[in-house]
């Protein structure tokens, strides 16, 4: 017995580090606590339905389930509505997938779970848009004008650069092995400020990826609140059944 | 047909009705059969709580399932979006799926817990011969049940997950190709795959299930319950024939039972309400990502409970083939030389050993094609296969003169730790995307695991076995 749980230990201090070793940039950790704060959620519903929902939809996730982030019908009528909408509809786009495919050179992806889809190993999903959103460059050879250090030769142009202003990608040449110079990526430089500052644009982006993630799952702070009732119901049924197995079991010898 | 009752004239109406009631259906024969007359040792350990607690999450997965079938749409064009219909807009319908999906991990969990029970003490040895069976077959069944499940999400790993093990009976020779078209209904995975796989899902299987889950325990009531000393209650018995070492099942071991129901309850709703998604364990990233034909993820891997069978499949590689031509020489020449086999045996040997080797085409380097062998692929799908189907031997693999561990000689304990090593290390590697380390670890753990049960009628009567007391050791609690 004692000889299995270790073994059950040994394999799993093998498995921890197996998420450690796959490569790509390391992704920013995103500021978690803003995913129970409704201010947050709520700026971040707006700049989704301003800046995402364009090309994006989110066609699983109807308006009025942001009642649950505080907003009323009539909030998300006159402020989040744009085309007419009933607030019971479905997030989508007026954008047609043809139409898409022919600007972008794909249909953008849906929305509504990106963020439980994008959890790898560098961290959560929310870690990865986090740091996507950050990291857009000028890049002349792209069709767009722009690229993303997380996501190569993206389709998706800069929409959010108005706020963050322009991004440069700075590299060096530094000598490789042998008579090899290796192109080495050393970070991006702001080139042209937008209208925030960098501060104000890292807050921006983690409250859209705060309502992001809680979009891909409106249920989860309620599930959480509710798994903590049921733990301490069970907790208290844990003790009484306790007692009534030891009272059974007192007459056998 | 036994005699007809009459309640007496002031009996309650409570009992005029069992008794009724007991005069046309065995009611009361049946529990006291199988619940307040069912005599179980009394010194069961941890290891006994996952019989009952496999038996909950039968119920847990048919109760919730039926929920789901009356949400979730089969449709390749509507399945993933039902899912997360069923998340948002279905009242309490996350919770639902969540118990469903935690609920498919937490089966294979206490499963394996409830067959290690059975190595540990024996359980599957004369008379239980049978009960054991009937849980390999359940266990079969499970994975099957396992595999359709997960494609009714329709996310990209259902997909391609499906496709990869469908494929594998294309390596069938001759009537593979036409095997896995007939499986998946069309030429890739596509909506007639989803729709019978769900057919499979919700009706056949569970049917072949439930069926398979009674007749295992009857035949565990009829010959009795194991314990950890691996002795027969029934041998030593009082004077109206109850075993002196045996409890009524009902109350004591539902009692005790229902301990062991509200711990596992702790800890499954820990999962399904803090970590539904485990770490990517139970539910993987890439599967909220829409099922894409088009699309190959870049890396494939089976949910974790598949992992073990999947990295045995994984190591057969050409390499292994040769690997495994010395190993089957070596058998043969043991079996020839060591054996006391009649001659005709040994021309059955020899012939049988030169089929074996041809097929893995020890021969290939002739040129003829009759000869040229299957290829490593096919060989894969038979390891993997052979890896499940081996347990159904384990009653006459164990030569061993007792049952328990207790008193087996203290290095079977380490044989049976390296196995458990080297099953968790297997499942380990079949989550991780192969390389060339990776692999060659897989195979030593894929022969490991086959020479445990392969020699296992040797090395399972050596050694010095401890004297097996007459009753069980039971300390009152």
């Amino acid at each position: 017995m004692k000889r299995f749980i270790a073994s059950l230990l040994v394999a799993f201090s093998l498995a921890a580090p197996a998420f450690a070793q796959e490569g790509g940039p390391a992704w920013d950790k995103f500021p978690t606590e803003r995913l129970t704060d409704q201010a947050a959620l709520q700026h971040g519903a707006k700049l989704f339905v301003n800046y995402c929902l364009n090309c994006h939809q989110a066609a699983y996730m109807r308006y009025n389930r942001l009642h649950d982030i505080g907003l009323t019908d009539d909030q998300i009528k006159s402020n989040l509505l744009f085309a007419g909408d009933k607030v019971g509809d479905l997030m989508k786009t007026s954008l047609a997938p043809q139409d898409a495919k022919a600007f972008f050179g794909t249909v953008p992806p849906d929305l509504s779970v990106i963020t439980r889809s994008r959890s790898g190993p560098n961290g959560s999903g929310a870690d990865y848009l986090y740091t996507y959103l950050r990291s857009f460059y000028r890049d002349e050879t792209r069709p767009t004008g722009w690229n993303n250090r997380v996501f190569p030769n993206v389709g998706m142009p800069h929409v959010l650069w108005e706020l963050q202003g322009t991004q440069r990608a700075v590299f060096e040449d530094e000598k490789g092995e042998g008579e090899q110079v290796e192109h080495v990526f050393k970070g991006l430089k702001l080139e042209t400020p937008g209208t925030l500052s960098t501060a104000d644009y890292n807050a921006d982006v983690a409250d859209l990826v705060a309502y992001l993630q809680w979009m891909s799952e409106p249920a989860q702070n309620d599930r959480v609140k509710l798994g903590v009732e049921v733990l301490i119901f069970l907790a208290i049924f844990w003790v009484i059944s306790w007692r009534l197995n030891a009272a059974y079991w007192k007459d056998v010898r | 047909m036994s005699e007809f009752k009459v309640a007496p004239a002031n009996a309650s109406a409570g009992v005029k009705l069992l008794t009724w009631v007991d005069n046309r259906f065995p009611a009361s024969k049946l529990w006291k059969e199988h619940l307040s007359e069912y005599y179980a040792p009394k010194n069961f350990n941890f290891w006994y709580f996952f019989g009952s607690l496999a038996l909950l999450v039968l119920v847990i997965q048919i109760v919730t399932g039926i929920f789901l079938v009356m949400h979730y749409k089969p449709d390749a064009a509507q399945a993933f979006a039902s899912v997360e219909y069923i998340m948002r807009d279905v009242p309490w319908g996350w919770l639902v799926r969540y118990m469903h999906s935690t609920g498919a991990s937490a089966f294979f969990v206490v499963v394996y817990l409830h067959m290690f029970r059975g190595f540990l003490y024996g359980s599957y040895r004369k008379p239980r011969e049978l009960v054991w069976i009937f849980g390999c077959a359940i266990f079969l069944c499970l994975m099957g049940e396992a595999f359709m499940g997960y494609l009714l999400p329709w996310g990209q790993m259902s997909y391609w997950g499906a496709q990869v093990i469908v494929n594998l009976f294309s390596a069938i020779p001759v009537v593979g190709p036409e095997l896995s078209l007939m499986i998946r209904g069309d030429y890739v995975v596509s909506d007639a795959t989803l729709n019978r796989f769900f057919s499979f899902h919700v009706i056949a299987i569970p049917l072949i299930l439930l069926g398979l889950v009674v007749a295992h325990v009857i035949a565990l009531h009829e010959v009795g319950s194991n314990n950890p000393d691996g002795i027969e209650i029934k041998d030593k018995k009082d004077a109206r024939g109850v075993p002196l070492d045996g409890i009524p099942f009902h109350p004591y071991y539902s009692v005790h039972d229902l301990l062991g129901v509200v711990t596992f309850l702790i800890l499954f709703s820990a999962v399904v309400f803090f970590a539904p998604e485990m770490g990517g364990y139970f539910l993987e990233s890439n599967n909220f990502i829409p099922a894409d034909s088009l699309k190959t993820p870049p890396h494939i891997a089976p949910v974790w409970y598949f992992t073990p069978f999947y990295s045995m499949l994984r190591a057969t590689t050409d390499d292994m083939l040769k690997v495994f031509d010395v190993l089957v020489i070596v058998a043969a020449g043991l079996a020839l030389l060591k054996g006391r086999f009649s001659g005709l045996a040994k021309a059955v040997i020899v012939v049988a050993t030169l089929v074996v080797l041809t097929g893995f085409g020890l021969f290939k380097f002739t040129g003829i094609g009759a000869l040229s062998g299957c290829d490593a692929k096919f060989w894969g799908v038979l390891v993997m296969g052979g890896s499940v189907v081996i347990l159904f031997f384990m009653p006459w693999l164990d030569q061993s003169p007792v049952k328990s561990i207790r008193y087996r000689p203290d290095w079977h304990k380490a044989v049976y730790a390296v196995f458990v090593v080297v099953f968790l290390i297997l499942g380990y590697l079949g989550i991780e995307p192969p390389d060339p380390l990776k692999t060659a670890i897989s195979q030593v753990g894929t022969v490991l695991y086959f020479a445990f049960f392969l020699l296992m009628p040797w090395w399972s009567q050596m050694g010095t076995f401890k004297p097996v007391p007459d009753r069980v050791v039971f300390h009152a609690h």
